[in-house]
């Protein structure tokens, strides 16, 4: 029986002050919403009003937090992806070269001068131009890449499963930071780097994955980072490090001393290796959530540098778009504003799984690097509960008493509250060929939603 | 002296922005401070402002002073309220969230989410709230009935309840909810489709020293075909399983036939008493239902019976009726028993009869009633129980005009409504050679204090009843209608 009659009243108010004050007058307990008017119009509306979202909403974080991510192998694109000569993956939704950012340009030529189809940039460049490369997305293989996210049949892949739905993911090996492929460089030390990584590290990481009885558990190490300082977008000091201890062992076991120190060298000293394994593993987490009817969970934001593009989990594949935002932030250098490019990578899968800026409290350490403070970073992830269905326990963020990561973003909840997803990213310059400008700040545009609720009501007839 | 200010993104509720208008306005010729909707651009063109191209998320700031130092002294008020609205607000929101389903969520007990917000955009609230397993009262208008039957629809499947949209007025386990009034706790249940009408009937039982348990409102519209009692049903079932409530009472406007009866089926079955007032030709006022309740109970006092106030002008001139009202329940249950009394067409806003149709905002000749609640009249300014300004200017052409020979008038207390209605309309009253009837609907608990709100219209000349029924008769009396 509703209790309505027979409990002590709680009441919220959304709307006129007057009768929220008539309340307090009476000293009820109350709260006043900040509520303003909801973007969406008659589509929201009519979203709101489909019986299947809530239920559908609720399957879809089950489903989120039920996921898991292990890693089960590491190998080039060609065989993890089926991927052939003159096809390449790239960050966000499809885009062409004519569209492409700088450096999403600077990547795919690097990419031609790393698989040998150019000699020089240049030639890349007319190749490239001419579309002689067949471009995808890597979301559309069940991939993700970070910054440009360009991969190509010879990068090596880690390959990561989730046991509750045998779903896979990759992603590729992380190049460091500065002028690397992703970055949109494509100098001569990038394609040397790039061999190296093929020949050796590959190779070397696969050895170690292959040896070890176990599988290397990602998720849950992600839940430890997560208690140690590191937020898993721009932050993934301590889950390298717990890499590579659970590795280490067994590629020293299985390689040449000279190459093993090198790579772990490499590793250890490139604070965002593990980054392309959170990123898999969210996608494994996000995946769990896709097509469900009815449902208005984003399952996918990623970026091209040109497109901001989202997918829900009621509307399959289609990919909602926006233009996407230039960060802002702390610059490298000389570097300023006016070099960097706009927001590009899938690695804003983080954030749809409720990790990255979702979870900036539990990284107070990098907030300042990205042009914070650590109140805002406690705002913004108390902000973040607000636009999302619920909270992921796997991920408990410390300072918040262990309060579980704020997951899976509701298009309803961003039209309603106008909150936008909060990422933290890397800036790209936005000449091709310049690397790395900064890290900072950014959101998703508003255009990305109310597409997707357009798209969501399309469903419902 | 005009100057128009935009701007973009600024959004206030529509009260608190006529707040702002009202305070800045004080001394000077305009003051519109206002969303920028199709209707408040209107308004500002007729104020002869020349506006750029806005969107409803736009703040108008218009100002017509009579010199440049007016001017910017109002532009300084309107900040400074502006900046004082958004202090206590923020004060108030240190620790809630943007949605009311989200912000109860941290609290414990039975939830409620009270909606006000713009009555296209209350469904979306509603329906989260529903859905977060909380009832909901939507003081909103403007919501589709086929919205209204899907939110009822989906708090039946989840037994909570909705009251609304267009409701009030509740009181729920003593908790005032919108418009209500102060009364002693009793063991008496009241269902309301209307909210003036709760609070009347609610005021009347308490100055007859019986108290309520509860009184849920259901909106004007549930007892409608289209809704078919959806609310009033699940609003029979909560009061029979309440332990406190005895008796229960519904109050209503006129009900679609086939509902009224269907909910006296209902009551049929039930173990308590339900004891049906709903307004009509053939039904009882509001006091008549009082009375009946109280003859149940075994109580014969009727304090409602004399006025309870007097120091006013008793003769008639002739001419006819004028009735300003601010409850639209109170206007109704008026005009259906000057009706009855009189026998020829009472003109009003809200007619009986679709030919007795009057413009609220023209000159009267005959007997006229005028719903100031009315949603045509309400629309860029706040409801008459907030704010009286319209009710006095016309409270002051009534009094000149000579066709005019009685004045009715209603003056609600309680939560939510104006501080200081009797201060407001004393002087207009004193201006009066004409006989003024009051109902004054409060208790003495009420925050504006009954006693002197009493006073203070008797001392202006008003003749002061409890009753809305009893100081309409008066009112007829005072014109010679034969009883």
């Amino acid at each position: 029986m509703n209790k309505l009659l027979s409990e002590s009243l709680a009441t919220a108010t959304a709307g006129v002050s007057l009768l929220h004050d008539a309340l307090l007058n009476q000293g009820v307990v109350t709260q006043a919403v900040g509520w303003s008017p909801p973007l969406g119009g008659k589509d929201l509306h009519d979203v709101m009003a489909d019986q299947r979202r809530s239920v559908a909403n609720k399957l879809a974080l089950s489903k989120m937090l039920n996921s898991g991510a292990v890693l089960v192998d590491v190998k080039p694109a060609s065989e993890a992806l089926n991927l052939g000569r003159g096809e390449f993956l790239h960050a966000g939704p499809p885009i062409e070269w004519s569209r492409a950012s700088g450096p999403m340009r600077g990547a795919l030529i690097a990419a031609m001068l790393y698989e040998k189809m150019a000699d020089s940039p240049e030639d890349a460049e007319r190749i490239l131009e001419k579309n002689g490369v067949a471009l995808e997305p890597c979301h559309h293989r069940g991939a993700v890449g970070p910054m440009a996210g360009v991969v190509t049949p010879s990068m090596w892949m880690f390959e990561l499963q989730d046991p509750s739905t045998g779903n896979k993911s990759w992603c590729s090996l992380n190049e460091g930071l500065g002028k690397v492929l992703r970055y949109g460089a494509y100098s001569p030390e990038v394609i040397e780097r790039l061999d190296w990584m093929r020949d050796v590290l590959g190779p070397l990481l696969q050895i170690g994955v292959r040896a070890r009885e176990e599988h290397i558990d990602v998720r849950a190490i992600i839940s430890q980072m997560i208690q140690m300082g590191d937020e898993g977008h721009n932050r993934n000091r301590a889950g390298t490090l717990m890499f590579l201890r659970d590795l280490l062992p067994f590629m020293i076991e299985g390689g040449t001393s000279s190459d093993v120190a090198r790579a772990a060298r490499f590793v250890g000293g490139n604070d965002h290796f593990f980054l392309n394994l959170v990123m898999p593993a969210c996608k494994l987490q996000t995946r769990a959530a896709e097509n469900i009817p009815g449902s208005t969970i984003v399952t996918v934001m990623a970026r091209n540098g040109t497109d901001f593009g989202i997918q829900t989990s009621g509307t399959g594949d289609e990919w909602f778009i926006g233009p996407a935002q230039t960060p802002h932030g702390l610059y490298l250098g000389n570097y300023t504003a006016a070099d960097a490019n706009p927001d590009i990578g899938d690695s804003a899968i983080t954030e749809t799984a409720g990790i990255g800026g979702f979870s900036m409290a539990a990284a107070p350490a990098i907030v300042r690097f990205i042009g914070g403070s650590v109140p805002d970073a406690l705002a913004t992830t108390r902000r973040m509960y607000e636009i999302c269905e619920g909270e992921n326990p796997t991920f408990g963020i410390p300072v918040l008493e262990f309060r579980g990561a704020p997951t899976g973003i509701d298009v309803t909840r961003v039209l309603r509250t106008g909150i936008l997803p909060q990422i933290n990213t890397g800036m790209a310059g936005k000449v091709a060929g310049t690397g790395q400008v900064g890290a900072g700040l950014v959101t998703p545009p508003m255009e990305a939603f109310t597409a997707a609720i357009a798209g969501l009501a399309r469903r419902l007839a | 002296m005009r100057r128009i200010e935009i701007r973009p993104g600024f959004y206030r509720d529509s009260v608190s922005l006529m707040q702002v208008s009202q305070r800045a306005g004080v001394g000077i010729d305009g003051a519109l401070v206002a969303m920028a909707t199709p209707l408040n651009v209107e308004l500002a063109i007729q104020m002869g402002f020349v506006l750029p191209p806005t969107s409803p998320n736009d703040l108008i700031i218009a100002i017509d002073a009579p010199n440049q130092e007016s001017l910017s002294h109002a532009f300084d008020v309107v900040e400074e309220v502006l900046e004082e609205q958004l202090r206590k607000s923020r004060e108030q929101s240190l620790e809630s969230g943007i949605t009311p389903a989200r912000t109860l969520g941290r609290t414990q007990g039975a939830g409620i989410a009270l909606i006000s917000v713009p009555g296209e955009f209350a469904f979306i609230d509603a329906v989260d709230a529903l859905e977060n397993d909380m009832n909901v009262m939507i003081f909103s208008d403007n919501v589709t009935v086929q919205d209204e039957i899907l939110l009822k629809d989906i708090a039946l499947s989840r037994d909570l309840l909705v009251m609304g949209p267009d409701c009030g007025t509740a009181i729920i386990g003593g908790v005032g909810l919108g418009f209500a009034n102060v009364v002693s706790p009793g063991s008496v249940g009241i269902i309301a489709a209307s909210g003036t009408g709760a609070q009347h009937l609610t005021t009347l039982l308490d100055h007859a020293g019986v108290g309520i348990s509860h009184c849920i409102g259901l909106g004007g519209r549930d007892l409608s075909s289209a809704v078919a009692g959806r609310s009033a049903k699940q609003a029979l079932a909560l009061l029979e399983a309440d332990e406190h409530t005895d008796l229960i009472v519904f109050v209503s406007k006129p009900a679609a036939a086939e509902v009224a009866e269907s909910l006296q089926n209902v009551a049929h079955a039930m173990k308590k008493k339900v004891i049906f007032g709903l307004l009509g030709s053939t039904g009882s006022d509001i006091t008549e239902t009082a009375e009946k309740v109280l003859d149940e109970i075994g109580v014969t006092d009727r304090p409602w019976v004399n006025e309870v106030a007097t120091a006013g002008s008793t003769g008639s001139t002739g001419g006819s009726l004028r009735a300003l009202f601010a409850g639209g329940t109170l206007c109704d249950e008026a005009m259906l028993i000057a009706s009855k009394r009189t026998r020829v067409p009472i003109f009003s806003n809200i007619p009986l009869e679709k030919e007795w149709l009057l413009d609220p905002f023209g000159p009267a000749t005959s007997h006229a009633f005028i719903d100031f609640g009315d949603d045509a009249m309400t629309v860029g300014r706040a409801h008459p129980m907030i704010d009286s300004k319209l009710r006095i200017e016309r409270l002051a052409k009534e009094v000149n005009d000579p066709s005019c020979g009685v004045i009715l008038m209603d003056v609600v207390l309680g939560h939510g409504a104006t501080s200081t209605p009797g201060e407001e309309l004393s002087a207009a009253i004193s201006e009066s050679s004409k006989p003024i009837f009051i109902s004054l609907i409060g208790t003495t608990l009420d925050p504006q204090n009954f006693e002197r709100q009493k006073a203070i219209l008797a001392q202006a000349g008003a003749r002061v009843f409890l009753s809305n029924a009893y100081a309409t008769h008066a009112a007829l009396d005072a014109l010679g209608v034969p009883r």
